[in-house]
């Protein structure tokens, strides 16, 4: 509706409508019944995968360029011109990158060919965004004071390539994945993949538009970007353990054949240090919280101020 | 250099493309002459057996076909592994299953839910899963291989 009474229709609302619109209609194939669980999961992948490395990301270039206008000040066509390749990117790699959930789950062969290329062409979507954030803050002359969004968008382009992208594609080859396919390994990319692309992004607009609805010029505190690194050291760390866990984990059980239970005793130690990283990641998404609850609300201070 | 409207149209290009080999592969990969799945041998059990599979969230905790939790162990093969008896008793358990210090949850099946389960098992354990269904820990066909 926003977009309909704007002024003027940018390709920067064009693509975050898009994928809000997509997103909504790809729940369904998720709700269709069937009797065999391969055509179940089959379809629950349309929902996942073409969220996540489809319109999501529609979304997610959305937010990005509209803060990249905002707190660089790079001309609006450069950086919606790299918008429609980055998103372009995507779709040409996601849609048939699909196949790679379909290589162990009792489906046709040729998923292992088409998944496979497509998918390792996934990480150049990420890698297009990260460099296209980088560069256009460089390029950028206006420098916005508001230091935490600046963070967290950059954060966001950088931690969604390296998750999303490198350690996708770390397992995403077919004789790769025939070993790693349904274990540790996977929470790893999960992990930092979600976190980078989805939770950063939103983090990132919310730390840009709190301070412009609320007339307070909340840019900079040591709370805020002690939130930023706590969660972002905390995942880094949980990404690491998960990565160590999962490689020992495929190597026992898928290679050397030792039974489940006896593998998940022997990488205790990792689970440890896993609960550890959590922590800290908690505590900086609890700091980011407090931030948002104690200026959250516009008061009369704020109000006079202004 | 590239234009917007170059820009615009390999995205829509693109997208359009990618989706219209998709949509086909999907039809491709979900037609009979390919089915790798034994689809004739979904019985009503079977049926029954995936109903209590999915509305106890058995994936909440193992995987299947390697999807799921990480927590518990994964069930492709376990017929092979541990025999149907046993299974059977994980089952009907009325108290918490834990071999190993995780627990399950006690949900004291009826024989006949039981048997639906085991039903649904038999059936997943028959699938072509591409080599997969060879790795999956530990390996159960070693001896047929």
């Amino acid at each position: 509706m926003t977009l309909y009474k704007g002024k003027r229709r940018t390709t920067t609302a064009l693509v975050l409508s898009m994928g809000l619109f997509f997103a909504a209609l790809l729940y369904l194939p998720g709700m269709l019944p069937f009797d065999s669980q391969v055509t179940d999961s089959f379809f629950r992948w349309w929902v996942v995968h073409l969220w996540v490395e489809g319109v999501w990301e529609l979304i997610m270039g959305g937010i990005l360029s509209f803060l990249l206008i905002k707190l660089t000040g790079v001309d609006r066509e450069v950086i919606e011109k790299w918008l429609y390749v980055i998103v372009g990117l995507t779709f040409l790699s996601g849609v048939l990158g699909t196949g790679h959930h379909y290589y162990y789950i009792g489906v046709n062969k040729i998923w292992l060919i088409v998944g496979g290329i497509f998918s390792a062409l996934e990480p150049l979507a990420f890698l297009a965004m990260a460099l296209f954030a980088v560069n256009m803050y460089r390029k950028g002359e206006k420098k916005h004071p508001n230091k935490l969004a600046l963070y967290w968008t950059l954060g966001a382009a950088i931690v969604s390539f390296v998750g999303a992208g490198l350690l996708g594609f770390a397992h995403t080859l077919p004789q790769t994945n025939l070993y790693t396919h349904g274990t540790l390994v996977t929470a790893m990319h999960g992990h930092l993949a979600f976190w980078g692309a989805y939770a950063m992004i939103v983090l990132a607009i919310i730390s840009y538009a709190m301070p412009n609805m609320t007339g307070r010029k909340l840019y900079d505190t040591g709370r805020g970007r002690m939130a930023f690194w706590f969660s972002n050291v905390g995942m880094v760390g949980m990404t690491v353990a998960f990565g160590v866990a999962g490689v020992a984990q495929v190597y026992m059980e898928r290679i050397m054949k030792i039974e489940f239970m006896k593998v998940q005793e022997m990488m205790e130690i990792h689970f440890y240090i896993l609960i550890i990283c959590a922590t800290l990641f908690t505590t900086g998404i609890l700091m980011y919280i407090a931030d948002f609850i104690k200026h959250g609300q516009p008061t009369d201070e704020a109000l006079i101020k202004e | 250099m590239l234009s917007k409207k170059q820009a615009r149209a390999f995205f829509l290009g693109g997208t359009l493309v990618t989706f219209l080999i998709f949509i086909g592969l999907t039809i491709f990969s979900l037609s009979k002459d390919v089915d790798q799945t034994n689809h004739e041998n979904i019985t009503e059990a079977v049926v029954r057996g995936k109903d209590l599979w999915d509305h106890n969230n058995c994936m909440g905790c193992h995987t299947l076909l390697g999807e799921g939790g990480y927590y518990a162990p994964e069930l492709t093969k376990v017929i092979d592994r541990r025999g149907r008896p046993y299974i059977k008793a994980v089952l009907m358990s009325k108290v918490p299953w834990q071999p190993n210090g995780r627990k399950m949850v006690a949900y004291g099946f009826t024989n006949e839910q039981a048997e639906d389960l085991i039903a649904f098992f038999d059936w997943i354990d028959d699938i072509d899963l591409n080599g997969f269904d060879r790795v999956v820990s530990p390996l159960a066909k070693d001896k047929t291989n």
